[in-house]
């Protein structure tokens, strides 16, 4: 496939009116408001477009699997440090972009949005628009690449993707504390004010596991400043980046409530597991919308089996006034993923 | 550089006095300012080259005078350009001469720090090294450190997205900035990001951040704090020749190390540098990197023996490391004073600032000394290496009006030579009123449209620092320099100069 077919299916769709789902692997089906429209299948779209490990860069297009993106790095020592869950197999490139979510090394390592150097876009008109670059900094026009991080596909097709990408770690080794939930929160806050090599946290079931990234003797001294049981873990941190973990299993709604670190238990009924220094928490039951807002966060419907609709908590008039506005500047005629991400877009 | 700005025209006397008479109906007396002489320190900001008289200057100091300046503006339709410190490169905040200039300066306080969480909510007005300076007792900092970082403000940065010597590792203001709370041109107020690690929607932190001042005012401004590094030492490399030390800087991140900061200095820059400061740098050498590791002790210890490793392998001819904090800073201070050095040696200099692939780095140094032949002038480099960032001062003596011009076109060369190979006309300076037509080179009709309609979202009158960042395509047209793709020149229907 090429880029030229993608924008002509793009054109003719706006020309009709008809309303594209953009869709890679299928892996994040799940994710956001009830997908709609024809299918507009990226997967052919594919392949590595340049990769020098010594520039810290990769460019890749949308169709891409993520597991080879991320073998090739892999080979040259090197990762997407945000550890982007797949969700399956057939998870691409373009779909680990669109919908923006970043895994357990997002509290110390930052999240997608922080690495995305430049895209290729083909917008609502189906003209092909190039924003960022392929080098560290760079600062010439509106940041449209990270604009459209987590855009879920309502801004246009990202085709092509430039990420910085860092060498992967030295050494890695995880501790195991036995703690309740406030007195995990007390401490992930008072370690990620200390300079330690610390790459994720996760709290579930008064299990504390912390994971230590970096080069061997930071590492060696920052486990026996933080003491427990040094712990096999690296299933577990598959397990939760990838949801396989038991918590995540059964049919209640899962729901993604994001909140300063620093926010005390929120007092759910249900089961919940933390992560990312305690500023991510994954909750099991159905209040974790009024929970969040007390907390001055914001809670997303991440996974549930009825209809979905407002999956992301709402947004502020003005500000729905200007996502309004940029979305009609991007897709004028609203057929790219509408309502994916809001009604309204 | 030069005029590339249509200077406006002064205002008429009784506009400027509806104008200003209209603000001082909220504003005290001391707050508006119109008269020549408390206007003139306003006619620029660290881009001398271009100066222009603000209509008028509004120095607010709450957010409801803000929103009240906006909205009284917006419905005079006159334009407002936000102002910091005014120690930009590249005319963002130059004002507009039938306008408000809008002062910051009065949002100087650091409203929080909460060592716990490890944020600081300030004012836009508060300058950079006070927030790390408030920070500090509490074993905190605040990353990004542009060198005019004693002067610039946290509301500026956020303007530009500012960089500094220690991006590589540490990110650049993007990447460290949590929340902002401002308005819109209309004076509408808004809240982008948010203290939790993500906001619902778009990202509009993010478009905000580097916007130059172009989508909304900044009124307060949340930042990440980091632990301070326990420990840093620095090793100074010199090499015989530029391409080895480029290669050298690839060799470091090939090996699985990432610099706290990574930065090179031609033998030019050594020289101007030296005879200013003494940071006792080797000049013989063509160049030398300066190559930081921070943390722990045992960590600084391990990674400065694998750097000094690679840099051996490189070719290195001399190193030194750093034995405590203040030959670290010694061994700094040469490339913090690099820009007044250069100021020292020539009248005047202008400085560059293209990033390119690092690969390119050879290449590309070997086109600016090409150039400096070619056009007569003088141009040592200091170069953020880690980023491939550039920063090529050429040396000029702007009473000399054929120097000037022969300083544009010599800059004009070297960042359309950075698109070329890849690269983009701004790492970290922004493109304000000093890079507009060279935007018309990096990027296409369509992609700048959709600029304009991004800046529409927001400001749909187009009053919020108008005619900077974003070149209209007809201004394009007449630089003549958009870019042709597949043989063919976008956009035939447009009237050429």
């Amino acid at each position: 496939m090429n880029l030229e077919a993608l924008q002509e299916r793009i054109r003719e769709a706006a020309a009709r009116k008809a309303p594209l789902r953009l869709r890679g692997g299928g892996s994040k089906d799940f994710y956001g408001n009830e997908p709609r429209g024809e299918l507009l299948d990226t997967r052919g779209y594919a392949g590595i477009v340049s990769y020098e490990p010594t520039e810290l860069v990769v460019t890749a297009r949308c169709g891409t699997l993520l597991a080879e993106l991320e073998r090739i790095l892999g080979q040259n020592g090197q990762c997407l440090p945000f550890e982007p869950p797949h969700f399956g197999p057939e998870a691409t490139l373009g779909g680990c972009v669109a919908t923006g979510l970043s895994g357990p090394r997002r509290a110390s390592a930052g999240a997608l949005r922080d690495f995305v150097l430049g895209v290729k876009l083909v917008d609502g008109r189906g003209r092909e628009l190039a924003f960022g670059g392929q080098v560290m900094k760079n600062v010439a026009g509106y940041d449209v690449a990270r604009l459209v991080a987590g855009s879920l596909g309502t801004l246009g097709l990202i085709a092509e993707v430039s990420l910085k990408v860092l060498p992967s770690p030295a050494c890695e080794l995880s501790l195991e504390l036995e703690v309740s939930e406030a007195a995990a929160l007390e401490r992930m806050n008072l370690w990620a004010g200390q300079p330690l090599p610390i790459s994720a946290t996760a709290w579930h079931a008064s299990r504390l596991c912390v994971r230590l990234s970096g080069a061997e003797p930071a590492v060696r001294a920052a486990a026996a400043k933080i003491g427990g049981t040094r712990v096999e873990a690296g299933q577990f941190w598959e397990g939760v980046r990838e949801h396989r973990h038991a918590f995540f299993d059964g049919p209640q709604p899962l729901w993604r409530v994001a909140v300063p670190s620093v926010c005390p238990p929120l007092g759910a009924s249900g089961d919940s597991l933390i992560e990312w220094g305690g500023a991510l928490r994954w909750l099991r039951g159905a209040e974790a919308r009024a929970l969040a807002a007390k907390a001055d966060g914001h809670a997303t419907l991440f996974r549930s089996q009825g209809k979905r609709e407002s999956v992301f908590a709402a947004l502020d008039p003005r500000v729905m006034t200007l996502h309004r506005r940029l979305k009609a500047a991007f897709d004028p005629a609203g057929i790219l993923n509408p309502g994916r991400l809001y009604a309204e877009l | 550089m030069g005029q590339a700005v249509p200077l406006t025209k002064p205002p008429a006397a009784s506009r400027q006095s509806e104008v200003a008479r209209a603000l001082r109906e909220f504003l005290p007396a001391r707050a508006v300012l119109f008269d020549e002489e408390d206007t003139r320190p306003y006619e620029c900001d660290g881009l001398t080259a271009y100066r222009q008289l603000p209509m008028v200057v509004a120095l607010p100091e709450t957010e409801e005078q803000v929103r009240r300046i906006l909205e009284a503006c917006a419905a005079m339709k006159v334009p407002v350009v936000p102002r910091g410190a005014g120690t930009g490169l590249s005319g963002g905040a130059l004002p507009p001469g039938d306008g408000v200039l809008l002062s910051m300066a009065k949002f100087m306080r650091v409203l929080r720090v909460d060592a716990r969480a490890r944020t600081a909510v300030v004012q836009p007005g508060v300058r950079n090294a006070a927030i790390s300076e408030a920070a500090a007792p509490l074993g905190l900092y605040y990353a990004p450190d542009p060198s005019s970082q004693i002067a610039c403000t946290i509301g500026g940065n956020v303007a530009e997205n500012s960089g500094g010597v220690h991006c590589l590792k540490y990110g650049l203001t993007v990447h460290n900035v949590l929340r902002l709370r401002g308005f819109t041109a209309s004076g509408e107020a808004v809240e982008l990001g948010s203290q939790a690690p993500d906001a619902p929607g778009y990202d509009l932190l993010a478009l905000a951040i580097g916007s130059e001042g172009m989508l909304v005012v900044v009124t307060e401004v949340t930042v990440k704090l980091l632990p301070k590094p326990q420990c840093a030492k620095v090793v100074m490399a010199s090499f015989d020749d530029v391409e080895k030390a480029g290669q050298a800087v690839a060799d470091v991140i090939a090996a699985g190390i990432i610099p706290a900061g990574l930065e090179m200095m031609d033998r030019p820059a050594t020289h101007a540098v030296e005879q200013f400061v003494g940071a006792g740098y080797d000049l013989d050498a063509a160049a030398i990197l300066l190559c930081e590791s921070d943390g722990t002790p045992e960590e600084v210890e391990d990674e400065i023996g694998r750097m000094r490793a690679v840099l051996a392998r490189a070719g290195a001819t001399r190193m030194s490391v750093s034995r405590d904090e203040a030959e670290r800073l010694r061994f700094w201070s040469g490339r913090k004073a690099a820009f007044p050095a250069a100021g020292r040696i020539s009248p005047d200099y202008y400085c560059m600032d293209g990033t390119i692939p690092r690969k390119r780095l050879g290449e590309v140094l070997k086109f600016i000394g090409a150039m400096e032949k070619k056009y007569g002038l003088r141009c040592p480099n200091v170069f953020h290496a880690g980023d491939g960032n550039l920063h090529p001062l050429i040396l000029f003596d702007a009473n000399d009006a054929d120097q000037l011009h022969r300083t544009e076109l010599f800059a004009a060369e070297v960042l359309e030579k950075c698109v070329e190979v890849g690269g983009t006309i701004t790492g970290e300076h922004g493109v304000g009123v000093e890079k507009i037509n060279q935007m018309c080179v990096q990027f296409r009709p369509d992609e700048l449209e959709l600029f304009l309609a991004v800046k529409r979202a927001f400001d749909p009158a187009m009053l919020l620092n108008p005619g900077k960042a974003v070149p209209t395509l007809a201004r394009c047209a007449e630089y003549g320099r958009m870019r042709v793709r597949g043989g063919r020149l976008p956009h035939p229907e447009l009237p050429r100069f």
